[in-house]
């Protein structure tokens, strides 16, 4: 979110598509992803000429070519960088990040981490697929142990980053969760867009080539309300229509699940979501699904003051008082004049 | 040329006519640098022109008394123009042993050293590996000497001040700048002055340092009676009257770079990343903020670059700086900035390589790098400053060029021109010519052309926040005009070929001689910090009556238009380089010329002596 939302605009979906054709394979799920995100701007109400999506490189990072906005696809994992230095230079624009999971977290993983660190004010769409698309379907940082691929054939070994984790441990304001066909999708990213600062949204994406439907185990519609944990600030953590619910085993200090008798969550020991509570986030990012549920929506959201503000007060504060004087400047420090009579202070 | 500053009779020479080389050596903790840096200054305040080479370890603190921990910083001074730091020093200052063993063999014969006794005792004998005390064993026959306790005199000196002895010790660097400004009758009241400033907070350590100061001074009045000790007056340098400063390399592409951010009418961004010896740089300009001046220190080189290129994007000017290795993790990011055609500075202060090299010495082997280094054909306009004051004037016309030709451009230093100091008249900035940005604002008549251009093959910048204007960018292949995503081979041959035409069509100076004729049998060819050397060769050889002319190639691409008749018009070209020589094979290649290199790859300048001893063979 920025100033620039406040220049509101009413569009409509049709006034954020590009007239280039989409050029991903059919049935991927970014496709699911595009549209929502075309269907979120004009509830959202800003103007197209102040909205900057800002790519990598990988299937995630075509995006940009995608809406009719102001875009940029740069190269392999940068794309935080080129975001800093344009949201620095200019702080009412809309910036979004479009990431993949080897862009963001492979490649880019460093950047990531110090674009969230600092509280760059944009949103980040990470698009999990837990695969490398582009390059025909290597693993990638986020696949799941035995991922057998081209350069896996044997499986992979290494285990997988977690992205939601990795951003709260690198300091992330805001952390959420959706996937690409889900309805609520557009309202985690609206309130990823309501967050001043660096808003991280994780959403898992079917890669129907290379890892076709890895989340289908939390994602297919059937069965779905056993298998996801949609988060609601102030509402207690429930699932599976209410008969589940999330707490905390306070004497080992984990989340545990429980049953919920007759909606009676309390006595049952349910948390109630806090967006706000750092600690319990930390616990949700890190619940292995299977187990428990998968948490989705929102996580964690806890503002601070962003960089960009912080950079343009610093730099106002400094330059108070003063005149851009260059003239003065090349003359300040030591100097001397040298006259016909010689040199002299 | 340098004269000795004491004869062989040890006559007084009064006054010296030409110039003094004088160097201070110590341990890196000694302060050197410092005194080195305040000694400039007087030299300024006294009239003569001067250059200087400060010479230091890697490491940041060394242990003290090695002989990888020695710190030295040359200055040469004159009464007629200096070109450079001098090739032998007439006079060398050495606080230790080990400061001894590594710069004395560089001393001039006859030439003057000025030893702290105090420190040369058996521990740091051992550590600078002398087998016997230099100071008594006749090993410096050649050299006269001179033994002082400094430590001992500093101690004295300062002992009413009640500083513990470590404290009192560091003023041994002010007891022997006193010495040195009573050798060369200067005034001391400039280094007073500056020592109250910098002690403002520690009245006692500002007292101390004074009284070393003095002391030392004393100690020359004194101890003029006998012995080799001598003063000297330098005459002033005829310079043109004006107003002065000392200006480093640093400092010169930091004020450049906003004066050209000024004449742009554009607020500058900075991404930068810390790496010897281009730090200086992102220190000079993060003070900078008044003059619409952002800086970011990212997360590593390719952030910053990346950084920068996205304040670029969003109407900027981007700037990126860093050396060498820095430069190659930035390669990618520059291959962007070349495809999506936005305006760019990369500074590299160039070091020695490869990888982690030297990272404190100085060397010009990044030019293959600056014009050739990038994946796919990937045109960029490279530019090469000279000295300290060039540099300035070499930052504008990056500047310039990165915004009239939308275009990344290398600005290329080195580790010598952004360390070394230099007088510089102020420049006038109302005699620079402004060349301000327009940014597109609204859809042209005959549409809107993300990619459309002028007569300088120019495309439109447009900043994100522009209604109407609306556009994607990036690094895959762009179609001609829109700047669609295009695959196809005829519009990827035609947008290489634009790019080509592009830098190629740069409206560069073109190439002057800068001493000798603009015909005859031997060109030298510099570029970059080797003019000094270069030039003052040349002038000496001139002098003796040899057919020889100096160029010096500021733009490295596109090159000057002239410079292939230019360079065939002499019988010989020689290339003096810091490198294996890179600069003459891209002359070679673009020329046919038969280009001969000279090459020096040791981490330290050319001396005179051995540009001259190449001008001779070249002649022979």
């Amino acid at each position: 979110m920025n100033e620039m939302t406040t220049i509101a605009r009413t569009t409509t979906l049709k006034d954020w598509e590009t007239d280039q054709e989409v050029r991903w394979c059919p049935g991927c799920g970014d496709y699911a992803i595009l549209k929502a995100v075309q269907r979120t701007m004009p509830e959202i109400g800003t103007a197209p000429e102040n909205t900057v999506f800002i790519s990598g490189i990988g299937c995630s990072s075509r995006f940009p070519y995608y809406m009719e906005t102001y875009g940029f696809h740069t190269i392999h994992g940068r794309a935080p960088a080129f975001a800093t230095g344009l949201k620095l230079a200019n702080p009412n624009l809309d910036v979004w990040i479009v990431t993949g999971d080897g862009d963001g977290l492979s490649i880019g993983g460093n950047h990531t981490m110090h674009l969230i660190r600092r509280n760059l004010d944009c949103q980040i769409m990470l698009f999990n697929n837990e695969i490398y698309g582009l390059t025909k379907g290597q693993y990638s940082p986020t696949s799941r142990v035995g991922t057998t691929s081209p350069s896996t054939p044997y499986g992979s070994v290494d285990r997988p980053a977690q992205p939601a984790a990795f951003a709260l441990g690198a300091g992330s304001r805001f952390v959420a969760r959706g996937f690409d066909v889900s309805k609520k999708l557009p309202e985690v990213l609206k309130a990823a867009h309501a967050h001043k600062g660096a808003a991280f949204i994780e959403i898992f994406q079917n890669c129907i080539v290379y890892n076709k439907d890895v989340f289908e185990d939390f994602a297919a519609p059937k069965g779905a309300e056993d298998r996801q944990l949609w988060l609601e600030n102030g509402e207690p953590m429930l699932y599976a229509k209410g008969t589940k619910g999330i707490a905390l085993d306070a004497e080992a200090l984990h989340l545990k699940t429980v049953d919920v008798v007759d909606g009676d969550w309390q006595t049952a020991g349910v948390i109630v979501h806090d967006v706000t509570n750092r600690s319990v986030a930390h616990m949700l990012v890190e619940m292995p699904f299977g187990e428990f549920p998968m948490a989705l929506g929102v996580l964690y959201d806890d503002p601070r003051p962003t960089f960009e503000s912080d950079v343009w007060r610093q730099n106002a504060a400094a330059r108070e008082g003063k005149t851009a004087d260059l003239q003065g400047l090349l003359k300040k420090g030591q100097t001397w004049t040298v006259t016909e009579g010689g040199p002299e202070l | 040329m340098a004269t000795a500053v004491v004869d062989e009779a040890g006559k007084r020479q009064s006054p010296l006519s030409d110039a003094v080389v004088v160097r201070f050596a110590g341990d890196s903790g000694d302060g050197m640098q410092l005194t080195g840096g305040q000694f400039t200054l007087s030299s300024a305040l006294a009239g003569n022109d001067f250059a200087t080479f400060p010479d230091f370890p890697a490491e940041i603190r060394a242990p003290q008394g090695t002989l990888f921990g020695v710190s030295a910083f040359q200055i040469n001074f004159g009464s007629s123009a200096i070109d450079t730091a001098g090739d032998a020093p007439d006079v060398l200052v050495a606080m230790n042993p080990a400061a001894l063993k590594t710069n004395v063999p560089s001393l001039k014969q006859g030439g003057l050293i000025i030893a702290d006794e105090g420190e040369f005792n058996d521990r740091n004998l051992a550590k600078a590996k002398y087998d016997a005390n230099p100071l008594d064993d006749g090993s410096l026959a050649k050299w006269q000497l001179l033994k002082l306790n400094i430590s001992q005199l500093t101690m004295d000196a300062v002992k009413p001040f009640g500083l513990g002895n470590k404290e009192a010790l560091r003023c041994k660097n002010m007891w022997t700048l006193g010495l040195a400004l009573w050798m060369f009758d200067r005034d001391r009241a400039p280094l007073v002055d500056w020592l109250n400033a910098k002690f403002a907070k520690a009245p006692d350590l500002a007292a101390a340092n004074i009284a070393a100061l003095n002391a030392g001074h004393a100690y020359g009045e004194t101890a003029e009676l006998a012995g080799p000790l001598k003063q000297h007056h330098v005459d002033p340098a005829p310079v043109a009257p004006g107003l002065y400063r000392t200006l480093t390399g640093a400092e010169g592409i930091a004020l450049g770079l906003v004066a050209g951010a000024q004449l742009a009418k554009l607020p500058m961004f900075f991404g930068g990343y810390p790496i010897t010896p281009a730090s200086a740089i992102l220190h000079h300009l993060s003070r900078l903020k008044e003059y619409d001046v952002t800086t970011f220190q990212a997360e590593d080189e390719i952030a910053a670059i990346c950084s920068a290129i996205g304040a670029s994007y969003g109407g900027s000017l981007g700037v990126t700086s860093s050396s060498g290795p820095g430069i190659a993790l930035k390669g990618e990011a520059m291959g962007l900035a070349i495809m999506t055609e936005l305006p760019l500075v990369i500074v590299n202060s160039q070091r020695g390589g490869p990888s982690t090299g030297l990272p404190t010495k100085t060397e010009q082997s990044d030019l293959y790098q600056a014009v050739y280094g990038r994946n796919g054909d990937a045109p960029m306009p490279v530019i090469s400053a000279r000295s300290p004051g060039d540099a300035f004037e070499c930052a504008i016309e990056a500047v310039r060029i990165a915004v009239q030709y939308m275009t990344p451009v290398i600005l290329l230093t080195d580790g010598y021109i952004a360390n070394a100091a230099e007088p510089w008249a102020v420049p006038d900035l109302t005699t620079y010519e402004a060349f301000p940005v327009e940014f597109l604002t609204e859809v042209p008549e005959d549409g809107f052309k993300p990619y459309g251009r002028d007569e300088n093959l120019k495309r439109p910048w447009v900043k994100p926040g522009t209604p109407g204007l609306l556009h994607r960018i990036g690094g895959i292949e762009k179609e001609i005009d829109t700047g669609h995503i295009n695959y196809e081979a005829s519009n990827h041959q035609m947008m290489t070929d634009i790019r080509k035409a592009k830098i190629d069509g740069i409206k560069v100076p073109d190439q002057i001689v800068e001493l000798g004729a603009e015909s005859g049998k031997l060109a030298v060819v510099g570029w970059g910090s080797t003019f000094g050397p270069i030039h003052q060769a040349v002038r000496r050889k001139r002098a003796e009556g040899a057919d020889v002319s100096h160029i010096h190639i500021r733009h490295i691409w596109p090159l000057p238009a002239n410079l292939g008749e230019l360079l065939k018009s002499y019988d010989k070209v020689i290339i003096p380089e810091m490198n294996t020589g890179q600069l003459k094979t891209v002359l070679r290649d673009q020329y046919l010329v038969d280009a001969k290199p000279v090459n020096k790859v040791s981490g330290q300048p050319f001396t005179i002596a051995e540009i001259e001893a190449a001008i001779e063979e070249a002649l022979a």
